[in-house]
Order: structure tokens, then C-alpha cells, then sequence
């Protein structure tokens, strides 16, 4: 056991892990966010907090990840690098485990030309890659990226996240691999849609041993109407829809339900795959049916550790 | 070399309108080369001025002439008489060249007519690319010659990241991918198994973000007073 989280514990017990994840609003009151994690509290094993997704000013990540400790749930705070610097990035790192939060998921971050604040100077000091190994270091050799030692010791599970659906696809599975070796113990990926793909990923995953040295959650996402899937095909970074789906929710008489169907079939597939560790799902604005979505899936209840 | 493009014409005549005696100085080495600020573009430059002026009853003179480069003093010293005659000097050269003027010659007004960009080359007739950042401490040999901290929207060294596509990058399809290149030049010179090295957080105190750098060749330097 590294740091005792709820989701190091399921993923350890060999169970299927699940995970939801919440986005933080354009404003200070968190009531609505509380109310999501309430509302999928026993159908999650914990809960990403994401870190200005699509470079979008909102409520700090980890002042949401540190209401959720109070309610007695489980964030995994994302931390970008997009944003701060090493001085930044670990301080925060330091502040989150003083307010009790256990999981961190790094990664780089959508670049600030996509989001409300296109004019910001990006930071980038550091990347995804040497942000894990950095908080890594932190946690296993007590120092800091510059060198200089901590004052107490550190305690977090550390993730990253893959992007099976980016190119060069042969590259993907060496960037797993330095992943884990530079400190991830649990992999979220990208929205899969394109299963084939994701399959194929795995297999080469597999051929190396790799779901042996890390917990892999594949990532879906319902889709809530054939323009959300038409938007995520065409506007957001790393997501690839396979025309066919596109064309099965277009032939569909109720967009949601299919939407959910899609969904729900994608988890029951993951289940089968060897190496898949588990599940996250990302019901951004419509994070009502997640519950759903773990029940049909045969993943509830989830378990008590 | 350094490239740059010119200021819209509303921009210079604003920073020109209160003055009579205008003088547009162009730089015949690199913005005269990127076709930008050379002796062409101060003449078109002073031709536009005069006009706009005109059409806003503005009175005064607009003259225009060209120094070889306006980053060094010798060639500032050659016409320097001439340009104290000016209210105001709008240079056509880079932002070194702007502020070499002011720092040799304190009297004089000078304001930028250009915007500097880059450091690239032409890839093509009228489009120049930008290749180098000046980050100070060169990775070129770990890259094959494809630089990350230029070419990478978030200059990472460990690529790609999970925004490549088709070999493009994720915040624009007219960006090629960086890393993705990188990848490309490694396994057509077999040397793939470089990447599975983390490389390790980079030094930018040797860039800008350790304050203005100052170069010293001490074996060059020329002793003075004694």
C-alpha cells in the first residue's frame, strides 16, 4: 500500500475500479458540484477533480478535492502544468495531502489557446512526464525537484493519463511504459469510442507486461445528443469517433438512451479485456446518470474496503 | 535570422501624429531580408505615412532612409548627425535595433514600427518559420535536430504528448506536431530507444526566465585606459 487511498485499495483487491469525475464551476459556489458527488457516492469509487479543463478559469481543484474529504469521499485531484511552475505545482502538492487529499493524477493540460483566457502566457515549466516523476521523487526520495529535502514525509497515489487515440500509434504503448516508470500506478485514458483501437492497444499493452505494473481505467463518456458527439469529433484534443457511431445515435428515435447504450456496452467490453483495471467515467454535465450507467454495467454495488 | 513584421499603418501614424519632423529608418540586415523593415519597406512605410498624414490634415515631413544594421553602433555613428535633425525616429528595425539606438543616442524619439516574432528562416518564398527561442542551452543532439522548445506548443521533452494527431499538433492542424517529427527522424536513423530515457526537467535559468542575458568573451574584449 503506497498512501491507503479507496481507489489504491479496489484497484489492489483485483476488483474493478470505477471512477466518476466532476468539473468545477465558473464560480465560487459548489453547491451543484456537492450535489453530483452526493449523488453518485455509492456507485464511485472516488472522484476526479479536474484542474481548469480545457485551459477554463474555474474553482481551484484542490479546494473542491478538499470540500469532498469533508464529506467524507474520495477525490483524485488532476494536476496540470499548464499553469504553474515546479515552485507552484509542488507547494499545491504539499497543501492537498494537509487537507487530506490521497490521489493525484498528473497530465499537461489543454493548451490555454482553447479555453476563456486564449491571451495567458502558458506555463509549461515542467511536463507531464517529469511532473510524475517529480512528485514520485517527493513521495520516494524525500526531495524536491531541485534537490532540496522535505521537512515530512509524503503520501499520495500517483496516476497518468494515456491517449490510445493519438498518434504515432506505435508510440503510445512506449509512452505507457516511461509512464510507469517515471511513477504512475494507475492509468486513466482518453474517451474510448473507437474499441477496436483501444483493443489494439491493449494487446501491445499485454505483449509487455505492462497491465501487470499498472491499474488501466479506460475512459468513456455518455453522449448526450448526436452534437455533443459531433462537437468532441471535430473540437476536443485526443477523442476520435468512429463515423459509425456517429451514424448509429443519428439513426436513433431517443439520442440519450442510444447514447447511454453506447456507453454502457463500452464498459461491459472493457470488463472483458484482459489488463482493463477498471473504469472512468466522464459524465461531464450529466453526471445524474452515472449511477445508471455503473448498474447496468453489473459494477454495483462498488466495494467497501 | 531575426524576423519581424511591420506595425499596422494606423499604429505608426498614431505614434507619429504629434510630431512635425518624422524620419522612417529602415534596416537592411535581417527585417530587410524577411521583407519586413529594409530599405523597400521604409520607403513604402514613409509613402503610406505621408498620405495618411495628408488625409488627416496632419502638416511636418516624412523622410525615410536605411542603415546597413541599426543593432550596432558604428553604422548608427554614420548617419547620426542626420537623424538628430528628427522629432521623431520610427525605426523599421527589430527590437534591438530600437533600443541600440536609444542607448547610443539617448536624445533621440525612437518608436517601433515593426512587431519582432521570431527567429526562423524562409521555408518557402514569403513564409518564414520560426525555429529557435534562444532558451540557451541547445537540445538539438537529443532531438535530431527538431526543436522541442520552439516547435512544441508546450515545449515539452518528453513527446509527444496525447494531443498529437496525424502528425499535427492539437491546437491547430496548420501546426506540425514537433515531437511527432522527432519520432519520425529517431526511427529512420534507428535510434527509437532514445525516448525511453525520461528527460529531466530543464534548466531555464540559462533562458530568459533567468533575467537578460548579457554574453562575455573575455579573450575578445578590447581593454580600455590602460
Amino acid at each position: 500500500m503506497i498512501a491507503g487511498s479507496n481507489l489504491e485499495k479496489v484497484i489492489n483487491s483485483g476488483k474493478f475500479v470505477v471512477s466518476g469525475e466532476l468539473g468545477p464551476p465558473k464560480g465560487s459556489d459548489i453547491t451543484q458540484l456537492k450535489h453530483h458527488a452526493e449523488e453518485m457516492k455509492d456507485h464511485v469509487d472516488a472522484y476526479n477533480i479536474t484542474d481548469n479543463q480545457t485551459a477554463i478559469v474555474r474553482t481551484s481543484s484542490i479546494a473542491c478535492g478538499s470540500t469532498l474529504v469533508q464529506m467524507g469521499l474520495e477525490p483524485i485531484i488532476q494536476i496540470t502544468v499548464r499553469d504553474r511552475n515546479r515552485i507552484c505545482i509542488q507547494s499545491d502538492v504539499l497543501g492537498a495531502q494537509a487537507l487530506g487529499i490521497k490521489n493525484i493524477l498528473c497530465l499537461s493540460g489543454d493548451h490555454q489557446n482553447f479555453g476563456n483566457e486564449p491571451a495567458s502566457k502558458g506555463v509549461y515549466d515542467i511536463d507531464s512526464m517529469q511532473l510524475l516523476k517529480g512528485l514520485k521523487d517527493m513521495r520516494d526520495e524525500n526531495c524536491f525537484i531541485g534537490g532540496d529535502e522535505l521537512e515530512s514525509p509524503s503520501s499520495y497515489y500517483l496516476g497518468a493519463v494515456a491517449n490510445p487515440f493519438a498518434d504515432p500509434f506505435e508510440y503510445r504503448v512506449d509512452r505507457l511504459e516511461k509512464k510507469i516508470k517515471a511513477g504512475a500506478s494507475f492509468i486513466q485514458t482518453q474517451c474510448i469510442f473507437d474499441i477496436e483501437r483501444f483493443e489494439k492497444w491493449m494487446e501491445m499493452v499485454r505483449a509487455r507486461g505492462l497491465h501487470k505494473k499498472v491499474a488501466i481505467m479506460g475512459g468513456v463518456t455518455p453522449i448526450k445528443s448526436l452534437g455533443a458527439a459531433r462537437y468532441m469529433k471535430n473540437n476536443v484534443s485526443g477523442i476520435t469517433i468512429p463515423d459509425s457511431l456517429i451514424e448509429r445515435i443519428k439513426g436513433a428515435e431517443k439520442k440519450k438512451v442510444e447514447g447511454l447504450n453506447v456507453c454502457v456496452e463500452t464498459i461491459q467490453r472493457l470488463q472483458e479485456i484482459e489488463g482493463v483495471a477498471g473504469v472512468h467515467i466522464m459524465a461531464i454535465a450529466w453526471e445524474e446518470v452515472v449511477p445508471e450507467i455503473v448498474e447496468r454495467a453489473g459494477l454495483y454495488p462498488r466495494p467497501k474496503l | 535570422m531575426i524576423i519581424a513584421e511591420r506595425k499596422p499603418l494606423e499604429e505608426i501614424a498614431a505614434m507619429a501624429a504629434p510630431y512635425e519632423r518624422i524620419c522612417v529608418l529602415g534596416c537592411n540586415t535581417c527585417v530587410g531580408v524577411c521583407m519586413a523593415g529594409g530599405e523597400k519597406e521604409a520607403e513604402e512605410t514613409a509613402a503610406l505615412l505621408r498620405i495618411h498624414r495628408k488625409r488627416e490634415n496632419q502638416g511636418g515631413v516624412v523622410e525615410v532612409f536605411s542603415l546597413e544594421r541599426q543593432c550596432e553602433y558604428e553604422f548608427i555613428d554614420q548617419v547620426l548627425e542626420k537623424l538628430k535633425n528628427y522629432d521623431q525616429i520610427v525605426s523599421l528595425a527589430c527590437g534591438v535595433g530600437v533600443q541600440t539606438m536609444i542607448e547610443h543616442v539617448p536624445s533621440l524619439r525612437v518608436v517601433p514600427g515593426l512587431n519582432t516574432t521570431s527567429m526562423g528562416y524562409p521555408t518557402e518564398q514569403g513564409v518564414w518559420a520560426e525555429r529557435c527561442v534562444g532558451c540557451g542551452n541547445c537540445v538539438l543532439h537529443l532531438t535530431m535536430g527538431v526543436c522541442p522548445i520552439t516547435r512544441c506548443c508546450k515545449s515539452i521533452l518528453n513527446g509527444p504528448c496525447g494531443g498529437s494527431a496525424e502528425g499535427k499538433c492539437e491546437i491547430s492542424d496548420d501546426i506540425d506536431c514537433a515531437w511527432h517529427l522527432i519520432h519520425e527522424r529517431l526511427s529512420a536513423f534507428g535510434r527509437i530507444s532514445d525516448l525511453e530515457e525520461i528527460q529531466p526537467p530543464k534548466d531555464w535559468s540559462s533562458s530568459h526566465h533567468g533575467g537578460p542575458r548579457t554574453s562575455v568573451r573575455e579573450d575578445v574584449r578590447i581593454d580600455s585606459g590602460e
